[in-house]
């Protein structure tokens, strides 16, 4: 009895193992795939018998996109938007939540009221007239329209506000009573203590604005101000069928998400799961 | 407590006054600099695009009240329908698939299982990877003569490469293989809501249906399903909300060049930019957001409802 519920158990086991590593395959693949053709001429990438690892690298890819397309110029652009955003999102929500969660004052609920009620309307609902509002303030065809479209966000007040409400207010009574200004208990007490936040937030943000599609697709037409979203988009259909080139760009594409996401992952799973069970 | 009170008695009226204007002045500079923003970037065109919907606009000539026209026109616009259809179909196809997988990995990653970082990093990852890159690998991937998927395909089952599915090429095969697609690329992230909700599971509770006898699947059945009501709830609401708002997939899947969107793979955000920004038809297309909005809110007060009903 003890034997067969054991033996029941080990194939089981096995079973569970099998499926998880057949997904990790599954997942992993593409990626795999993808750093492989970097590496290969056109007439070889899709060559079958795949040859996953090239017999001879074909380095050249990667000095060549370069030149092909602005992809310095575009891997600036987005570099810049998304640290701007990022810090701007950053310091502006953490400064708002501070108020709607530690403060009182007249108009508190209906404002933050204001703000939850949007999270639920989609961008795409209002992108339309949010176009024709900066294009008549003359920001049609700037960073500085991309920058403002994302700055802002209800989503990282309300972030920042979950997480301030989990610090006790007595805190901040003693600090106040320490001679601390509120602006100074914001950034002496609030700040240091709301390191798991911000960095989810800064892992939404950032992500957010570099893999961002729509917007750059509507506000930026100028091929200098592209980011590397558009840019690649570009290069492809441009290029159809460059395919060792396609894959070199898309792989220095990804780098930069992928150094932001390993260093700060710990935080990204901890942050999705809160932000996810808070809703 | 009570000094207190004595301390607040005893200021002037006047004082007391001021304090509370300068604590309201100071709350409101904290939220100013976010305020601003969102009022003039958010709020602002919400209300416009209210505003929008009732009129006929190209964006140069003046505008002109139309009452109800763009809604009207709406109504008797087959391409529209189409686009609203497809959107439907895509939600149902990718709802489900990608809620099973994601509760399924979360359960498995939630045992002690070797590796188990590693591989809740490895599912997450494509949900940040740059959707244009790992589109463009898909498209090569599953192309429908050249890529390895058929290929392979061709070499199990004998079945001729012409015969075999054209997937993102392919009218039959489109959505198909973009749900394929957005499951593998999302289901990380529903997965790692899943796992908090796992582990917010309280295991006396599992300890307790075993003492009463209960087997593996007694136990999920009667503690973990209940016990994940309000996420499933959540993962439910914003899986939905997101398949209603997709457009980039399904821009950079099928893939070229955007003309190449036929019908059987137009949604309706694709629809919303085309008519404003191609056919500058700035009120018809609001109109439209319109309707994308109300949807939207409607499945947004269902998932109150149902918090109400099912959460803690």
């Amino acid at each position: 009895m003890v034997g067969k519920s054991k033996g029941l158990k080990i194939s089981l086991m096995v079973l569970v193992y099998a499926l998880l590593i057949l997904t990790v395959l599954a997942m992993l693949v593409p990626y795999i795939w993808m750093l492989s053709s970097s590496l290969k001429l056109n007439k070889d990438v899709f060559s079958f018998p795949m040859q996953w690892i090239p017999a001879n690298p074909r380095w050249e890819n990667f000095q060549d996109i370069w030149t092909r397309i602005p992809l310095g110029r575009f891997i600036y652009n987005t570099a810049k938007l998304s640290v701007i955003v990022t810090i701007l999102q950053l310091l502006t929500s953490s400064f708002a939540a501070y108020a709607f969660s530690k403060l009182h004052f007249r108009g508190k609920n209906a404002i933050f009221l204001g703000y939850i009620a949007t999270i639920a309307i989609p961008w795409q609902a209002y992108m339309v007239p949010q176009f024709i509002l900066m294009r008549y303030m003359g920001l049609n065809n700037t960073h500085l329209a991309i920058i403002l479209l994302q700055a802002f966000s209800a989503f990282g007040v309300f972030m920042m506000r979950q997480f301030y409400q989990g610090v006790p207010d007595e805190l901040c009574e003693a600090a106040r009573i320490d001679g601390l200004s509120e602006y100074g208990i914001w950034a002496r007490i609030m700040l240091p203590l709301s390191k798991p936040a911000l960095s989810t937030l800064t892992i939404f943000t950032f992500v957010a604005t570099w893999n961002d599609f729509l917007g750059p697709m509507i506000y930026l037409t100028d091929t200098k101000l592209k980011t590397i979203q558009i840019g690649l988009r570009m290069f492809i259909s441009q290029y159809s069928a460059e395919y060792g080139l396609i894959m070199a760009a898309s792989v220095v594409s990804i780098i930069p998400v992928v150094i932001v996401f390993l260093a700060l992952q710990k935080y990204f799973v901890q942050g999705v799961a809160a932000s996810g069970i808070k809703g | 407590m009570q000094n207190e009170t004595i301390l607040r008695t005893n200021k002037s009226p006047k004082s007391r006054l001021s304090r509370g204007l300068r604590d309201n002045l100071v709350a409101y500079s904290f939220i100013a600099p976010n305020f601003i923003g969102f009022a003039l970037f958010t709020l602002v065109p919400m209300i416009f695009a209210f505003i929008l919907a009732f009129v006929k606009w190209d964006g140069a000539n003046p505008m002109k009240f139309i009452g109800l026209d763009n809604f009207s026109r709406l109504i008797s616009d087959t391409t529209f329908h189409k686009a609203l259809w497809n959107t439907i179909v895509y939600t149902v196809g990718v709802v489900p698939l990608t809620m099973i997988v994601a509760l399924a990995l979360a359960i498995l990653l939630n045992q002690k299982i070797m590796g188990r970082n590693f591989m809740r990093t490895v599912f997450f990852f494509p949900y940040v990877a740059s959707l244009v890159a790992v589109a463009a690998v898909w498209n090569f991937i599953f192309s429908p003569t050249m890529g390895p998927v058929n290929n392979i395909l061709h070499l199990i089952t004998g079945i001729p490469l012409e015969d075999l599915p054209r997937w993102a090429a392919d009218k039959q095969w489109a959505m198909f293989t973009v749900v394929l697609f957005t499951v593998w690329k999302n289901m990380g992230y529903y997965m790692v809501i899943y796992l908090a909700g796992l582990q917010g599971i309280n295991p006396e509770l599992y300890e307790a249906a075993e003492l009463d006898g209960a087997g593996p699947w007694r136990r999920f059945r009667n503690v973990t399903v209940p016990q994940l009501a309000p996420t499933t709830f959540f993962v439910l609401m914003i899986l939905v909300i997101n398949s209603f708002k997709v457009y980039d997939i399904f821009i950079n899947l099928f893939a070229g060049a955007d003309n190449q969107l036929n019908n059987a793979t137009r949604v309706m955000v694709y629809q919303i930019y085309n008519t404003a920004f191609r056919s500058l038809d700035y009120g018809y297309a609001s109109a439209m957001a319109i309707v994308l909005f109300l949807l939207v809110l409607g499945i947004t007060i269902v998932q109150f409802r149902g918090e109400k009903k099912y959460g803690q």
